[in-house]
């Protein structure tokens, strides 16, 4: 650790962005700001796998980190995608209001 | 005789079983391809001639053979192996099965050729040919059988060829002479026949069980073997199988109390009514009593019970024929009276004299029923004798030979119907049973009167029926058999002619063997002279044609005293007219009691209420829980991510409280 910033302080930080992410994702309706909570706990994981990395000196940790990002992107295509065929049924992205799939 | 020809011999039931299953297969399958009645007539005809003459050749076979080596047994396969139960598929010749053969195939092939004729353009004649094929086929099987599930198995497929061919004509509309006014068809009657005929069918099974579980046999031979020292006389099982056997044959052959089908059954074609309800099928109980007569002399109190039977049923019927107007209607009641002349003889241990009744009956009452066929057809389906008259002149052969058989049946000497009926009152009044003779001798005078009260309407007088038909003769095809069958109600009784009158009686020294072993049971304790015998011949000679003779009077040339009578004695007019009202009485007693209880209690009550109320009420209850459970999905998305998280978190608490514990 050459910065001598200790362990704890990332792993504090990577769990105040992995729980804003989940409260984002639970409490939004607007599915672009989903998507973008969703960004935020992947971004607290990665967080945390490289101070890992760093703290154990191992370079795996980092290489993960990668893998989140591509698969990060692949989703983010793939999601921007259903939420614009989503807006072009219903003219809204507003999650609460696409509830046909219930009793 | 030799091994050869005893192997060959052993060949000759089989061949007789097949022809007729092949008449059945061939016109049955292909009948309605070959769509030619003279292709299916001369196959449905010719198969049951080909058993005929076979069963002849085994009566040859046998007639060369000494008396006490005239049976056989052949066994074809094993058939059912359970446990103790070994039953084969093998059937006994011997006297009585040769005997019955011959008449089912004799008679059976005569009016197989008329119904050549009768059934001419009908649209299912390869239909009618084929069920009367499987008809004699199940009724060989019956009586060639040599255990009683073989003999069970024929039973029942008689009863249902029975059911197929009374309701041959399904949709036709039928007068069931009271009950149930204008809406039965034909199929009716014949649902009528099949289940009152299950009645009986129930007490046979039943009895076969009882045999089974105190014998552990159901072979006739082993059986009859073992019976005398296994049950003690009047002991009360063999008393209970006896009389549920005789249950049996009160429904096959038509006796109180479960006669009431075969009035009913004529609503067949007269063909059927000839062959099946009055010369083979309705005597199956008689020749099942009789193939049973050890069982059954081991039972006096069933003994007893079936004269009783036999002669009540014999006097009622013939009463209730009296009044009759359909023609056919008579010959059933007649059927029946005969059928209980029957019984009355082997209920007092004559069984010869009863099997000899058989025989002669199914000569002259299928001819009676085929000449009343011809006049039916000559007519255009008019069954009704009082819209006849006259017929005498239109009709000459079938009048002469109807003249005969009528003669025959009324017991005037010396045609077939005197020697078997005067055999049977003979046995009855020398067994010592007076009742049974008189009951018998005035029921003969009854048999005559409405013989004859028939004849009068059909075929003598002025013709009453409509000016737009022309009764005519009837073909060839269906009079060389009436000509034939008119022969041997003549003839026919030279097989029995008792010694009293110089005859060797025949049939009695033939069946001798077979009924040695009851005889020697029942003891012999006739008495009488010959005297006696003599006079009473005389006597029933003497009512017989005071009957005769009081019917022509009456329907020739004094009719207005008929319609005074019934109209004087209008309360027994109608009592017999409607058959004592047996029909209303089953139907008020059992019937509508049984239709209100099923309706009430059964379907209202149990089905609707208690076990469709189960099933109703689980589909309800979980209907209700589930309107409840499914609330939880909202199809909000929020919710699912909130219930992920949960579960997500759960699943790691617990997996870090285990890696810290």
């Amino acid at each position: 650790m050459t910065s001598g910033v200790p362990l704890e302080y990332y792993l504090a930080l990577s769990a105040v962005m992995f729980v804003t992410g989940a409260a984002g994702v639970l409490l939004r309706r607007n599915a672009i700001v989903i998507f973008m909570s969703i960004e935020l706990m992947l971004n607290s994981v990665n967080l945390s796998l490289v101070a890992f990395s760093g703290h154990l000196g191992d370079q795996a940790g980092q290489i993960l980190v990668f893998f989140v990002m591509a698969v990060a992107a692949a989703e983010a295509a793939v999601g921007l995608a259903i939420v614009i065929a989503l807006f072009r049924n219903k003219q809204t992205i507003q999650v609460n209001e696409m509830n046909i799939m219930k009793w | 005789m030799n091994e050869q020809a005893k192997a060959v011999l052993s060949l000759y039931p089989a061949l007789i079983l097949i022809f007729p299953l092949l008449g059945f297969l061939l016109n049955g399958l292909a009948g309605k391809k070959i769509a030619s009645e003279k292709i299916s007539g001369i196959i449905g005809s010719g198969v049951i001639g080909i058993s005929f003459l076979l069963s002849a050749f085994i009566l040859s076979e046998l007639l060369a053979r000494p008396p006490e080596e005239r049976s056989f047994t052949v066994t074809l396969f094993n058939w059912i192996a359970a446990g103790g139960l070994s039953v084969d598929a093998a059937y006994h010749i011997d006297q009585l099965s040769v005997l019955m053969m011959l008449i089912v195939t004799g008679v059976g092939f005569l009016i197989h050729v008329y119904s050549i004729g009768y059934m001419r353009g009908d649209p299912a004649f390869w239909r009618f040919f084929s069920y009367l094929n499987l008809f004699i086929f199940m009724m060989l099987n019956l009586v060639m059988a040599d255990n009683f599930l073989l003999m069970f198995l024929g039973w029942e497929w008689v009863g249902l060829c029975s059911y197929l061919l009374i309701g041959f004509w399904h949709a036709r509309k039928f007068d069931t002479g009271g009950y149930a006014p204008g809406a039965a068809t034909t199929s009716d009657a014949a649902k009528k026949a099949f289940v009152v005929n299950r009645i009986g069918d129930a007490g046979f099974l039943i009895a076969m069980f009882m045999i089974f579980a105190a014998t552990g046999t159901l072979n006739f031979e082993t059986l009859f073997t073992q019976a005398p020292a296994r049950f003690a006389l009047n002991e009360p099982l063999i008393v209970g199988i006896t009389l549920l056997l005789f249950l049996g044959a009160t429904g096959k052959s038509a006796q109180i109390p479960l006669y009431i089908w075969l009035p009913d059954a004529m609503a067949g074609p007269t063909p059927v009514s000839a062959l099946i309800h009055a010369a083979t099928m309705v005597t199956a109980g008689v020749y099942m009593v009789a193939r049973c007569s050890v069982l059954f002399v081991l039972a006096p109190a069933t003994m007893e019970t079936v004269a009783i039977v036999g002669i009540a049923t014999a006097f009622f019927a013939a009463t209730m024929g009296l009044v009759q107007t359909d023609i056919k209607k008579i010959l059933a009641y007649s059927t029946i009276s005969q059928l209980g002349y029957m019984f009355a003889g082997l209920g007092v241990g004559a069984f010869t004299a009863g099997l000899f009744h058989v025989t002669t009956h199914a000569f002259f009452k299928a001819l009676l029923f085929l000449g009343a066929g011809a006049v039916i057809h000559a007519l255009h389906d008019e069954q009704d004798v009082t819209k006849m008259g006259g017929l005498k002149k239109f009709m000459p052969g079938t009048y002469r030979t109807q003249f005969i058989a009528a003669l025959a049946i009324a017991g005037v000497p010396p045609l077939s119907g005197f020697f078997s009926k005067d055999e049977i009152l003979w046995k009855a009044f020398s067994g010592g049973s007076a009742v049974i003779w008189v009951v018998g001798w005035l029921t003969a005078g009854l048999t005559a009167f409405y013989m004859f009260r028939m004849m009068t309407l059909v075929f003598e007088g002025e013709p009453r029926f409509a000016h737009d038909r022309h009764p005519h003769e009837a073909p060839a095809t269906m009079l060389v058999p009436l000509v034939i069958l008119a022969f041997l109600s003549v003839a026919g009784g030279f097989l029995g002619i008792p010694q009293a009158l110089g005859g060797g009686n025949i049939l009695e020294l033939w069946l001798e063997p077979v009924f040695e072993r009851s005889l020697g049971i029942l003891g012999s304790a006739t008495h009488g002279s010959l005297s006696t015998e003599y006079l009473l011949m005389a006597l029933s000679v003497a009512v017989g044609l005071a009957g005769i003779f009081l019917a022509r009077t009456l329907y020739l040339s004094r009719r207005e005293l008929v319609e005074r009578m019934a109209g004087r004695f209008a309360a027994t007019h109608g009592l017999l007219f409607h058959k004592y009202y047996v029909d209303e009485t089953f139907d008020a007693v059992i019937v509508n009691p049984l239709k209100a209880g099923s309706r009430g209690l059964l379907w209202k009550g149990i089905d609707a209420r208690i076990i469709d109320g189960a099933v109703n009420g689980c589909a309800r209850l979980l209907n209700s829980l589930s309107t409840s459970a499914r609330k939880a999905q909202t199809g909000n998305v929020s919710n699912y991510g909130l219930a992920v998280l949960i579960g997500i978190s759960l699943l790691l608490g617990f997996i870090i409280a285990r890696w810290n514990g």
